[in-house]
């Protein structure tokens, strides 16, 4: 008996690390979402799609330059610049002509962009519709008693924290950041002030895409496949991560991210892997009917 | 001003009896190949779909990206009933209109309490939660394969567009009626302005779930006859992308009109078709169309504007007229003459 | 005999707290049956919000409200939604226009009488005789206020076509539609300029008297303010700090150091 009980509960702390790991790519997703709908209070269903993005781009650096420290190195700097300019050019040409527009035709561009980006991807002649396999570094596991944790889980926490402490340095000391957070709150203030609105705005969307890069990276060290449509359900999980910490809220996508991550593979773990997305899910509908604007999450009060 | 009330009625009636009939009897004597039926039927479940996301959408003004669920419920329980329960496929299918309103009930009681934006988002999961567990119970639905479900409607593509072309008139009818008359007005004053039609004496929450229990009800029939005619049932047809293909019919052919969301659904649904030489370049056609549609024409083909049949009936003789003297000038000066005479 | 006419409505001690914020306290007034009541103070004095609680969009943290129906029965109205308080003869305007846009001018009309509607689902989608008995009484009913304020001629016209003022004045026929007993009417002269004004202060007292209505009406214009009222109510930070005939509010020192300032001691 005991031994069963010692079992599960390492088990458990297993699929903890798992959880944490898988989390904190969904945090670094998240974030994207839910700044940018803070900031204009646009769902960007395209945003997954950025992170498949980023995992192509590395793929191809990493295909000609092999898994070397320099070379690893270029693909996740050029990953991520390639998101923040593509959804820089997103913003420019997609969305903000739409900014003053109802609010559906803006969701609706999203959606149609979201299907330019995995189907474009698919007919592009270099890339196509079959998976292929991320070039990954050896994979090496550290035991801690009895519960392990791989290099690759390791280079994925360590490295989401270290861009999350940064992301949180920039929107809270910085200038632009604090443009950031006055733009969410009040648009045409903002403006009055000085706050180049479509600067930070543009910004935003830089910053929430480089970091969907790297964690489009990332996920393609963890997981090895990449196509075009891969971005789609890690998307969709980012999103409920969001709403989950309260849309809007950074610190909430970060802490949404890790507990979706977790309840899935524990899911995993514990149930079934067929019920792991059905159980993201509930999570979302759960909240949604509970507490609708997330743990972090204001009630906004309309003015009539 | 009774004339003009049957008036009103007789000629949009006579082209719909038009419209279902006469293709019917070409298509069952060969006229119409089984090819171009089988597309003009396929519109039709399309028209019958988009007309349930016109409801909720453009109508009731709440963004629903779960209509495909709904349509899944509607054709499993069609299947469910008509192999498990025996049911004629006729009661099956009105029967599996009524649970799909259950589950309307049901799932639109704690959602339309929410916000738009997280109305949208709780649908989004509701369509796929629904794939995810008709993946699920096997022993029920099939799995991810489905089921087979041969039918009348799959061997006679004449009956098959009979029946849908002439469901999707009825349902046209009624949901028309209902639309234009005092529950249809307070429905759009919801959408225009809750808080407004609130102190007006409308309970929003109350119409909203009106709209929403009527658009599921329509989803679920579409979803009823889909079964029988295309002969199986499977997950995907729950799934976010069947929903978003929807919405794109409503949105080209004009948020808030019947008769646009129809027009687009037969357009785009033969296009589709049409388009299979682009072979994969297709799937970026919609996407893009779309973002130009929301860029310089965000109203859509009609916007909130109905295609009216009598207007254009009482325009003919007009029309007639402009073209049989298109190349005479205008007679002002004889026509004083003859007053002056 | 009492000499003064029965009781419509009743604000006990009403106060309400958004967050930390005590937007409105200890507020009480009473409106008697075809009083016309102006609510007055500088902005952000919480004006709209007591409206809001009077309309039922707000529940009050604390009070009291009370309301005596068409029949003379009396409720507690506190935790009523607009739509119920719409039923039993409580109607409002709104500080922006909140008209149907896309809907012509008789259906924004139209609307209003819903809740009088004698027909079921059923009968509209079968087009029943009952159905187009019961459209033929609306739209009767639509046209006759339509005609009484002269805007009959534009019936047709989508509402958000019509010019500001109009628009106005179609937000107060969709209110009188509901037949209601109280009317409150939020800022109805903004944006008017002064002819607009003199017209739409003879409208009001043409519906106080037509419909025996009570009207209680937030305004900054005090040309309108001071010609109108029987009696005014002055709000600051939430509190009343003032009470009285128009000629008292003008002299009140508490209020001239409020707000009103120098235009309307020359009103």
């Amino acid at each position: 008996m005991p031994d069963e009980i010692l079992n599960t509960g390492l088990m458990f702390l297993q699929q903890l690390i798992n959880g944490m790991s898988l989390g904190s790519i969904y945090a670094l997703i998240a974030l994207g979402y839910t700044m940018v709908y803070g900031i204009v209070k646009l769902i960007n269903f395209a945003h997954g799609d950025v992170m498949m993005i980023g995992a192509y781009t590395a793929y191809f650096i990493l295909l000609a330059l092999g898994t070397t420290v320099p070379g690893m190195a270029l693909a996740f700097v050029a990953a991520m610049v390639v998101c923040g300019l593509l959804s820089i050019a997103i913003e420019r040409f997609a969305y903000r002509p739409l900014r003053n527009a109802p609010r559906l035709n803006s969701l609706i561009t999203a959606i149609a962009v979201e299907l330019i980006l995995e189907n474009g991807m698919r007919v592009l002649p270099f890339v196509g519709p079959d998976p292929r396999q991320f070039p990954t570094i050896e994979i090496k596991n550290f035991m801690f008693g009895s519960v392990s944790v791989s290099n690759i889980q390791l280079v994925v926490i360590i490295s989401s924290a270290v861009l999350m402490l940064l992301l949180n340095y920039t929107v809270n000391y910085t200038k632009t950041g604090k443009a950031m957070q006055a733009v969410s709150f009040d648009l045409q203030a903002s403006s009055l002030m000085g706050i180049s609105v479509n600067r930070t705005i543009a910004f935003t969307f830089a910053i929430g895409s480089v970091l969907a890069g790297a964690g489009g990276i990332l996920y393609a060290t963890a997981y090895p496949q990449i196509d075009p449509l891969m971005g789609y359900m890690p998307g969709l999980k980012a999103f409920i991560a969001a709403v989950l910490g309260g849309i809007g809220s950074i610190p909430g996508a970060m802490l949404g991210g890790i507990i979706l991550g977790i309840a899935e593979t524990l899911t995993k773990g514990f149930l079934s892997s067929q019920f792991a997305d059905a159980i993201s899910f509930s999570i979302l509908i759960i909240i949604l009917l509970v507490k609708p604007t997330g743990i972090f999450g204001e009630k906004i009060r309309v003015k009539v | 001003m009774k004339n003009k009330i049957l008036r009103n009625m007789l000629i949009p009636g006579l082209c719909a009896v038009a419209a279902v009939g006469i293709p019917a009897i070409l298509i069952n004597f060969s006229i119409i190949d089984a090819y171009t039926a089988q597309i003009l039927t396929l519109a039709g479940i399309n028209s019958i779909m988009a007309l349930s996301v016109n409801i909720i959408c453009g109508i009731t003004g709440q963004l629903s990206l779960g209509q495909a669920g709904f349509m899944a419920i509607g054709a499993y329980s069609t299947v469910l009933l008509s192999t498990n329960a025996s049911l004629p496929l006729p009661v099956s299918i009105i029967v599996a209109g009524a649970i799909t309103a259950v589950f309307g009930f049901i799932i639109g009681f704690p959602t339309l309490k929410l916000e738009g934006d997280y109305l949208a988002i709780v649908t989004l999961g509701f369509g796929e939660i629904i794939r995810v567990l008709l993946v699920n119970f096997k022993g029920w639905t099939g799995g991810p394969n489905g089921k087979q479900f041969p039918t009348i409607l799959t061997l006679n593509p004449a009956v098959a567009y009979l029946a849908i072309i002439g469901v999707l008139a009825l349902l046209v009818i009624l949901v028309q009626n209902f639309i234009r008359s005092t529950y249809g007005r307070a429905i759009i004053a919801v959408r225009e302005d809750e808080i407004a039609a609130n102190s007006s004496g409308i309970g929003v929450f109350r119409y909203k779930m009106i709209g929403f229990v009527i658009a599921s009800f329509v989803a679920g029939v579409g979803g009823a006859l889909y079964a029988p005619f295309i002969g199986f049932i499977k997950p995907d047809m729950a799934s976010f992308t069947r929903s978003i293909d929807y919405l794109i019919y409503v949105v080209l052919g004009g948020m808030g009109s019947t008769t646009g969301s129809i027009l687009a659904s037969f357009v785009l649904t033969s296009l589709q078709e049409f388009l299979r030489f682009l072979q994969n370049y297709r799937l970026l056609f919609y996407p893009v169309i779309l973002i130009l549609v929301m860029q310089f024409r965000p109203q859509g083909l009609l916007g909130t504007k109905e295609f009216s049949f009598v207007k254009t009936w009482d325009g003919i003789p007009g029309f007639i007229d402009r073209v049989m003297h298109a190349g005479k000038k205008p007679d002002s000066s004889n026509t004083r003459e003859e007053k002056n005479a | 005999m009492p000499d003064k006419k029965p009781l419509i409505l009743q604000a006990s001690d009403i106060s309400i707290v958004f967050g930390g914020l005590r937007a409105v306290s200890d507020f009480s007034c009473e409106l008697h049956e075809n009083e016309l009541v102006g609510l007055i103070g500088p902005n952000g004095a919480g004006k709209t919000t007591v409206f809001n609680m009077l309309s039922g969009i707000y529940t009050p943290t604390e009070g009291q409200i009370s309301f005596w129906d068409r029949n003379g029965k009396i409720c507690n109205i506190n935790r009523k939604n607009p739509a119920q308080l719409n039923k039993i003869g409580i109607a409002r305007t709104f500080q922006n226009i909140r008209l149907f846009g896309q809907m012509t001018v008789s259906d924004n009309v139209r609307v209003a009488i819903h809740s009088r509607r004698t027909v079921t689902p059923l009968d509209v989608v079968f087009r029943t005789p009952r159905f187009r008995r019961d459209e033929t009484i609306m739209t009767e009913q639509v046209e006759e206020l339509l005609s009484l304020f002269r805007i009959i001629g534009k019936k047709d016209e989508l509402a958000k076509n019509l010019p500001y003022g109009e628009q106005r004045k179609l937000e107060i026929v969709r209110a009188i539609a509901a037949n209601p007993t109280l009317l409150l009417l939020d800022e109805p002269a903004a944006g008017m300029n002064p002819q607009e004004t003199v017209e739409l202060m003879n409208l009001i007292a043409f519906i106080r008297e037509k419909f025996h209505l009570t009207i209680l009406l937030i305004e900054h214009d005090m040309r309108l303010v001071m010609g109108i009222c029987e009696r005014i109510i002055v709000l600051d930070y939430g509190k009343i700090i003032a009470e009285g005939n128009p000629a008292d509010i003008r002299s009140n020192p508490q209020v001239i150091k409020a707000y009103l300032g120098q235009e309307a001691l020359n009103a």
